[in-house]
């Protein structure tokens, strides 16, 4: 693959139970192009993650999926409340999310730390009543 | 063993089977959804309580070979078009989490 493909989606704040469309997208995309089990796996889970906290805390966002010959970059972008404390929000089991979203089966606290464990790079931008941005990077062995 | 012969041993009810021949390489369990996306692995049978429609997303994300629901929880109709559409091997039993690994564990 010479050149870089990058795929857009619109992550829908309003349907909890909707959250998971474009990671699905994502998975399939990937899997047309060839990509191993195992890098379709991390990178799906990561965004996933990722996906379900735009749902949960910043009424959605937009996700940016760029495939290389080396990497894939998933850009994650939201206008939500960004993360006050991210050191915090790091560490597993520390959640803000509502009894709602624990009812549901999430909220677990292990969202950021799995899409940390998933991918080989991880920034964090996050600005207090501006929003987030995070760049995961999962490498192409 | 695959997810056919699995149930047939250990009398899992097979809620939808697109995929029986899919091999299972171990079991985890839990409900707390990614804590499962953290810790189950690719071909695992993940048993859970859960039943909605993020429990499809989950097992197909993971990768996991089925989804056995436990105490006789049944999927809502939202989650059962789901993974039908996504080929999600799932499972029923009356039995308890704990019990299921058991009878897994003794013939896995």
């Amino acid at each position: 693959m010479a050149e870089s493909i990058t795929f857009k989606f619109d992550v829908d704040g309003s349907d909890f139970t909707s959250a998971g469309q474009a990671s699905a997208d994502v998975k399939k995309n990937l899997r047309q192009l060839g990509l191993s089990p195992e890098i379709i796996r991390r990178v799906s889970i990561a965004m996933y993650e990722g996906e379900i906290n735009m749902v949960i805390h910043a009424g959605g966002g937009q996700a940016f999926v760029t495939v290389s010959e080396n990497d894939i970059t998933i850009l994650l972008s939201d206008k939500g409340p960004g993360i006050k404390d991210i050191d915090k929000a790091m560490q597993e089991g520390y959640s803000t999310a509502t009894d709602n979203v624990r009812s549901l089966g999430f909220g677990a606290g292990m969202g950021l730390p799995n899409m940390k464990r998933y991918t080989d790079f991880m920034e964090i931008k996050s600005v207090v009543g501006e929003g987030t941005d995070i760049t995961m990077r999962v490498d192409i062995k | 063993m695959t997810v056919k012969s699995l149930a047939e041993k250990i009398g899992l009810k097979p809620l939808l089977l697109p995929d029986g021949d899919r091999e299972v390489n171990g079991v985890y369990c839990g409900d707390l959804l990614s804590w499962v996306m953290g810790r189950a692995q690719c071909d695992n049978a993940w048993i859970t309580i859960m039943s909605n429609v993020n429990v499809v997303a989950v097992a197909s994300l993971s990768d996991v070979s089925c989804v056995i629901l436990a105490e006789g929880v049944s999927l809502d109709a939202d989650a059962e078009k789901a993974a039908a559409d996504k080929q999600i091997n799932v499972l029923v039993s009356d039995k308890s989490t704990y019990e299921i690994a058991v009878d897994l564990g003794k013939v896995l």
